[in-house]
């Protein structure tokens, strides 16, 4: 099987990987791919995108509303695959889909992995997926079409939970930096810091990016002082809500992250 | 409080394919904690007496079967009503949040958020948290508030915070999602007190087995009482189905106790204005559980439609799901007007004005054809005080 590519990554680049979320349908329908071949230009590392559900349980105001205005667009899982299909095979960026368990159960879990190898996707985040449901339904197919499933830990995830979702997880671990929804703090503390180096000292086999509360250049450095990278979301999604040219935009967000 | 077999949860979470705990990863210390000690501290001696105590004395409990002779006469069999709304703060809503501000005590807690619909379970969790002195934030949809004032002000005269939900259709699925963030962001300190029998596992089970006191009261009482081994039927109403799952807890393992749960059908099933669950919804996945959901084909949630606010919920416990699937319960559907129509009814004939909730049991009596001799038990859920803006608008009466 081939090297899946979030993997060359991290075999290429050893720190400071940035990770962007946006959400697919946003600010308008058509804006996905505009989104994602202004970032493929960036030096951005990875691209995650969202897949919009009515109730993001782990998201908060920013990434919420962005949903619904990607579902009042008519944005749908088959529509975003049909988006990734015009650009198939023009994107180097590795893709990175994330999204809720049920419009992914109603679209048909081995439909849905058929067309993520279909137009590119290497790896996939479901945060509601309990890791029995994972390892029981899902992480067989998911191999068989070389997907990586990516796990979310938090500061409050035990260790003995956290070398269970090693042992199972492909790519990156997501490490979530604080006790919180997307897009709530916008600070990285001293009990975040203690967090980061008990997960450091674990000696775990997948490399760790850092999400939530990164929002700019400064969080985006500090963050990298403790993991592989980062990932940014409700701040870029921000900036993509007032956009009045999305190439613009996604260019000077990310040399203002990236600060060059 | 004994356990059940068939249809209760298994030890992975589950009623048969329903159930589980879907939860993100920063939810899941939480919920493993409840997890891991509902059953051991539901078990403690010193809970039980508390608990016990707390419903006898405070609530009101045993709340009374009453034979309903004129409901009977006019329908020519034997009803009975399990007078829930006796109860303090006027549903069975107190007995769950009892229950669990007991359990968070225990857990260590120092504050308790929840959600609310039309307000009754916002009220009584606002109620305990007074009694026992926590700080209390309750999540209601925007839309809900201004349709609900009176419990709006209930549970500001209690004490509670009242959060304004304003994302999504602002209503209670938008409140609930509201209450799962906020515990997200307060994993440590923080007691989530649900109100219905929905959610992540452990908490369908551990409402039910709050709840379950109303069975075990009902089986007590017709056997002391009237002399009646068992009822032929129950009857509840179902949103998210906590009033249900009591009525029903202890008869689910005895198939000669014919189940009946009325969904709430708003203007009709084929209407695109209804809130009736089993007709309307297939298998997915809201707020922790897998279940019965009523969504769009790409898996988006549809918002439903019920005059009656406390079951105006677009999922349905998963021990209903079961209950369902399974064929042990019948689900009737009752359209807004048949449900007030009963309410008025039970009002005339016996003096009590029910919540419009339960008005949606009352009208099976008038969708099915029951034996002169058959004991009907209905789970009287909650009074009609919170709806007199609902029966005024309406106006047939």
């Amino acid at each position: 099987m081939t090297t899946n590519p979030i993997d060359s990554v991290f075999q290429n680049k050893d720190q400071k990987l940035l990770n962007v979320y946006f959400t697919a349908g946003f600010p308008t329908l058509e804006d996905t791919t505009k989104i994602l071949k202004s970032l493929d230009e960036t030096d951005v590392d990875f691209v995650e995108i969202g897949m919009p559900f009515s109730d993001p349980v782990a998201d908060g105001p920013t990434i919420q509303e962005s949903n619904d205005v990607a579902l009042n667009n008519g944005i749908s899982i088959d529509k975003l695959f049909e988006q990734l299909g015009t650009v198939k095979g023009e994107i180097k960026t590795p893709i990175i889909l994330m999204g809720y368990l049920n419009p992914v159960m109603q679209y048909g879990i081995e439909k849905f992995c058929q067309n993520c190898v279909e137009v590119g996707v290497s790896g996939i985040i479901i945060p509601d997926l309990p890791m029995q449901d994972y390892l029981r339904q899902f992480k067989q197919l998911f191999e068989s079409y070389g997907l990586y499933n990516i796990f979310l830990i938090s500061p409050q995830t035990s260790e003995e939970r956290i070398k269970l979702i090693d042992e199972h997880s492909n790519g990156f671990i997501y490490m979530v930096s604080s006790a919180s929804i997307t897009g709530a703090k916008a600070d990285i503390s001293n009990s975040q810091e203690a967090y980061f180096n008990r997960v450091n000292s674990m000696g775990l086999k997948n490399p760790r990016l850092i999400g939530f509360g990164i929002s700019n250049n400064e969080t985006f450095e500090k963050a990298c002082q403790y993991a592989k990278g980062a990932i940014i979301g409700s701040a870029f999604i921000k900036a993509l809500r007032k956009s009045t040219n999305i190439d613009h935009t996604v260019k000077e967000f990310i040399s203002g992250i990236k600060n060059n | 409080m004994k356990t059940l077999e068939k249809y209760s949860v298994d030890q992975y979470g589950f009623y048969g394919k329903f159930g589980g705990a879907y939860v993100p990863e920063m939810l899941y210390p939480n919920v493993e904690e409840l997890k891991n000690n509902y059953l051991s501290i539901l078990n403690e001696d010193s809970f039980k007496k508390e608990f016990d105590d707390l419903l006898s004395k405070y609530v009101g409990r045993p709340t009374p079967l009453y034979f309903a002779s004129r409901l009977s006469e006019k329908y020519q069999t034997k009803v009975y009503l399990k007078r829930e709304d006796l109860c303090h703060t006027g549903a069975h809503k107190v007995n769950n949040t009892i229950g669990q501000i007991l359990l968070a005590k225990r857990l260590g807690k120092k504050r308790i958020i929840a959600e609310t619909g039309a307000g009754q379970h916002g009220v009584a969790t606002a109620t305990v948290c007074a009694l026992m002195g926590l700080p209390c934030v309750v999540y209601m949809g925007e839309v809900d508030i201004a349709r609900q004032r009176p419990n709006v002000e209930r549970m500001k005269i209690l004490g509670a915070e009242v959060i304004p939900a304003t994302s999504g259709s602002k209503t209670l699925k938008d409140a609930t999602n509201e209450a799962m963030r906020h515990w997200i962001n307060n994993p440590v300190d923080t007691h989530y007190i649900i109100g219905s029998v929905v959610g992540p596992h452990p908490y369908p089970d551990m409402v039910a087995r709050f709840q379950s006191v109303i069975s075990e009261e009902i089986i007590k009482q017709l056997s002391n009482d009237f002399g009646i081994k068992h009822p032929d039927y129950v009857i509840a109403c179902v949103g998210g189905g906590s009033n249900a799952a009591g009525a029903f807890y202890h008869y689910m393992n005895n198939e000669s106790v014919k189940l009946i749960a009325a969904e709430a059908a708003g203007l009709g099933n084929d209407t695109g204005k209804s809130a009736a669950t089993t007709q309307l919804g297939k298998e997915g996945i809201l707020h922790g559980s897998r279940t019965l959901l009523m969504q769009t084909p790409d898996g988006q949630v549809i918002e439903p439609y019920s005059i009656s606010a406390g079951l105006d919920y677009p999922g349905i416990g998963p021990i209903h799901a079961h209950l369902f699937d399974s064929g042990r319960a019948e689900f009737i559907s009752v359209k807004d007007e048949e449900a007030m129509l009963a309410g008025i009814e039970l009002s005339r004939l016996e003096g009590i004005i029910p919540a419009i909730e339960t008005s949606h049991a009352l009208s099976v009596l008038s969708k099915k054809k029951f034996g002169k001799n058959e004991v009907v038990v209905i789970n009287l859920s909650g009074r009609g005080d919170k709806d007199l803006d609902t029966y005024i608008k309406w106006g047939k009466y």
